[in-house]
C-alpha cells in the first residue's frame, strides 16, 4: 500500500460566520493524480490554499508530504510546488530571470531545460506580460517543479489554453507522475479530470460529496448510457426496446437512453435484422464524469 | 546571499524596464532638475546655493514615496506575494530589496546632479562631503522605510497615491526646498518639522553645504535614522502576504508611529 503524501482529516475552514469547508477528510497516494472537482464557492481553493500554507485551518489536521503546512511552513517550501491560477509573477520579469530568481531561494540549480522542454525557450528573454496566456501557464508550471517537488498543486492548469498547449501540459504531467510526484488538480474541466486523475473528489457546499476513481465515479450514478444508431431503412421508427427510457430522432440517428445496454442494444440489432435492415452507425456512449458532476451537483436537472 | 543577488538584481532591472518607475527614479527628478536649475536662478538667485541639496531631497522624494509604493500594492493585488510566499521568498526581502534598489537608483540621480549642477548652473558643491553622503543615506533610508510602510498598509493604488501625496506636496512645499524654512511661519515650521525633507534639508544646510541650520542638524539625521528603522520594522510587522487575506498582526494606524521621532524632535531640538 502506498503511503499517503496528503492527509486531510476534519478539515474545517470558515470566514466569520461562513463556513467554505465543513469537516471534510480525505488522503492522497504517493504518486497520484488526484482531481479536486466542484463548482465556484465549493471550498476548493480554500482547502488547497489550506494545503499550500496560505491559510490557517479553523479544525481539522492537515498533513503535507508529513508536515503540517502551518507550522513546518518553511520547510513545506522546498516539498511542494503551486502553479497557481494567476502566475503571480511581476510583469517586467522574464523567464531566464524567473527560473534563476525561484531556484536560488529554493537554494537549486535554475532548470533551464523545462523552459525548453515546455516549449519557452525563444521567449526566455521576454518579459512577462509579453507572454501569450499559455506561455505564462507553462511557465508558471515550470517553475513549480523546478525544485523536483514531492507535492504539486495545479490549478486550474489548462483553462483558456489551446488545444496543442494542454496536450504539452497533460505530458508533463503524466511524467512527473511518472517520477514519483503527486499532484493535486484542481479543475473545472471534466474532461481533463476524468483524462489524468487517478482519482478524484467531487466538493459540494464545503463538503465532499463522492470520492474515487472516475470510473467508479460515473458508474455509480443513475446516468443513461447513450446509444445512437443509424439504419438505411425505418426499421427502428415507432418501436419499444427493452430498457429504454427515452428515444429521439435527431440527424438521421435513433437515439436512445438506456439503463441496461446490453439488452437494449441486444433488441435493437434483433429489430434491424428481422426486418431486412441495414445498419450504416452505431455508437454508444457511457455517462461521462462531467453528466454525473452535473447529477451530483444538481445543475444536471436544469440543463 | 545568492537569493539575495538574483533578487536585488531582477529588481535594480525593474527599476528602469518599468517605465512608471523610470519616470520616478530618473526621468522626474533629472526634469525637475533641469527646468529648477535654469527658472530658480534667475527668479531667485540665492537658491543656487540650496540647489544641489534642494534637487538631491527632491529626487529622493520622487524615487521612494511617488515609485516604491505602488508596485508594492500591485504586487500584493496580483497574487505576487502569495506566489513569493510559497516559494519560500521571505517579506523582509520583499520591503527591504526594492527600497535597496531605489536607493542605488538614487546614488546614480544623486551622482548625476551633483557632478552636473555646478557646470550648468554655477550651484556650489558641498563643503563637507561625508556629511553630504551621511545625510543623503539617512534620509533615502527614512523615505524608503515610509514608502515601503505605505505600500504595506495601503488597501489599494488609489489609496497610495493618497497617502504618498500627502507627504510629498507639503514636502515640497515645507520642506525647505523652494523656500527656506527660516521663511515659514512659526507653526507651518513646526509642522514642517514632522516631514523628513524639513530635517534632511536643515542637516545638509547646517553640516554639509556651509550655511546654517535652523535647529539642531544632528537631532534632524538622528530623527531620519531612528524614523527610517521603525517604518522598515512596522512594515515588517504590518505586513500581509495577500489582499484577500486581511488578517494582519496590528491596526494599519501603528503605521504613524514612524512619525514619532520627528514629533518628539520638535520637543527636543
Amino acid at each position: 500500500m502506498k503511503e499517503s503524501m496528503i492527509e486531510v482529516k476534519d478539515f474545517h475552514k470558515t470566514y466569520g460566520d461562513f463556513v467554505a469547508v465543513d469537516r471534510i477528510s480525505f488522503d492522497v497516494k504517493h504518486g497520484e493524480i488526484f482531481g479536486l472537482l466542484g463548482p465556484n464557492g465549493a471550498g476548493k481553493t480554500s482547502t488547497l490554499e489550506c494545503l499550500e500554507g496560505l491559510r490557517a485551518p479553523n479544525g481539522g489536521s492537515l498533513r503535507v508530504a508529513g508536515m503540517d503546512p502551518v507550522r513546518d511552513g518553511h520547510k513545506l517550501r522546498n516539498l511542494i510546488g503551486v502553479q497557481l491560477q494567476s502566475a503571480g509573477l511581476p510583469e517586467s520579469i522574464t523567464p531566464n530571470e524567473a527560473m534563476k530568481f525561484f531556484a536560488a531561494y529554493h537554494n537549486v540549480t535554475p532548470r533551464f531545460d523545462l523552459l525548453e522542454r515546455l516549449g519557452l525557450d525563444e521567449k526566455r528573454k521576454a518579459q512577462f506580460f509579453e507572454l501569450s496566456t499559455g506561455q505564462q501557464r507553462r511557465l508558471a508550471l515550470a517553475l513549480a517543479i523546478a525544485h523536483n517537488p514531492k507535492v504539486v498543486f495545479l490549478d486550474e492548469p489548462t483553462a483558456g489554453l489551446d488545444v496543442e498547449t494542454r496536450v504539452k501540459l497533460h505530458d508533463m504531467m503524466r511524467k512527473l507522475q511518472s517520477g514519483g510526484t503527486t499532484l493535486i488538480l484542481a479543475t473545472h474541466d471534466m474532461a481533463e479530470a476524468e483524462q489524468m486523475s487517478d482519482r478524484v473528489a467531487i466538493m459540494l457546499q464545503g463538503r465532499i460529496v463522492k470520492v474515487g476513481t472516475p470510473m467508479e465515479i460515473t458508474a455509480a450514478g443513475a446516468g443513461l448510457t447513450k446509444i445512437s444508431v443509424r439504419t438505411q431503412g425505418t426499421s427502428l421508427s415507432d418501436y419499444d426496446f427493452p430498457a429504454v427510457s427515452q428515444h429521439l430522432f435527431k440527424d438521421e440517428y435513433n437515439i436512445y437512453f438506456s439503463t441496461n445496454i446490453g439488452a437494449s442494444i441486444t433488441a435493437i440489432i434483433a429489430r434491424i435484422e428481422a426486418s431486412g435492415d441495414v445498419l450504416i452507425d452505431l455508437r454508444v456512449e457511457r455517462p461521462s464524469l462531467e453528466d454525473r458532476f452535473l447529477e451530483i451537483t444538481g445543475t444536471g436537472a436544469a440543463q | 546571499m545568492n537569493a539575495f543577488l538574483h533578487h536585488y538584481t531582477f529588481e535594480f532591472r525593474t527599476g528602469i524596464r518599468n517605465k512608471q518607475l523610470l519616470l520616478m527614479n530618473y526621468l522626474f527628478p533629472l526634469g525637475f532638475y533641469l527646468m529648477m536649475g535654469f527658472i530658480m536662478p534667475a527668479i531667485n538667485p540665492p537658491f543656487r546655493e540650496n540647489l544641489i541639496p534642494a534637487l538631491v531631497v527632491f529626487g529622493i522624494l520622487s524615487a521612494t514615496l511617488l515609485g516604491i509604493p505602488d508596485p508594492l500594492v500591485n504586487a500584493r493585488e496580483h497574487g505576487i506575494f502569495r506566489s513569493y510566499k510559497i516559494n519560500g521568498i521571505p517579506s523582509l526581502s520583499i520591503l527591504v530589496i526594492p527600497a535597496l534598489t531605489t536607493m542605488l537608483h538614487l546614488v546614480i540621480v544623486g551622482a548625476i546632479i551633483t557632478a552636473t549642477a555646478p557646470f550648468l548652473f554655477h550651484a556650489p558643491l558641498p563643503m563637507n562631503w561625508l556629511n553630504f553622503v551621511v545625510i543623503f543615506l539617512t534620509m533615502s533610508l527614512a523615505c524608503a522605510g515610509l514608502s515601503v510602510l505605505i505600500g504595506v498598509v495601503s488597501p489599494s493604488s488609489r489609496m497610495t497615491v493618497l497617502w504618498s501625496q500627502i507627504i510629498f506636496v507639503p514636502s515640497m512645499l515645507l520642506g525647505g526646498l523652494m523656500l527656506p524654512y527660516s521663511a515659514l511661519p512659526d507653526i507651518a515650521g513646526k509642522f514642517a518639522q514632522l516631514l523628513p525633507a524639513t530635517q534632511a534639508m536643515n542637516a545638509l544646510n547646517g553640516l554639509a553645504m556651509g550655511g546654517s541650520a535652523s535647529f539642531s542638524p544632528w537631532g534632524s539625521i538622528l530623527a531620519l535614522l531612528v524614523s527610517g528603522v521603525l517604518a522598515f520594522g512596522l512594515a515588517v510587522y504590518l505586513f500581509s502576504w495577500d489582499s484577500r487575506n486581511t488578517a494582519r498582526r496590528g491596526h494599519p494606524l501603528l503605521a504613524l508611529l514612524a512619525f514619532l521621532p520627528y514629533a518628539i524632535g520638535i520637543f527636543l531640538f
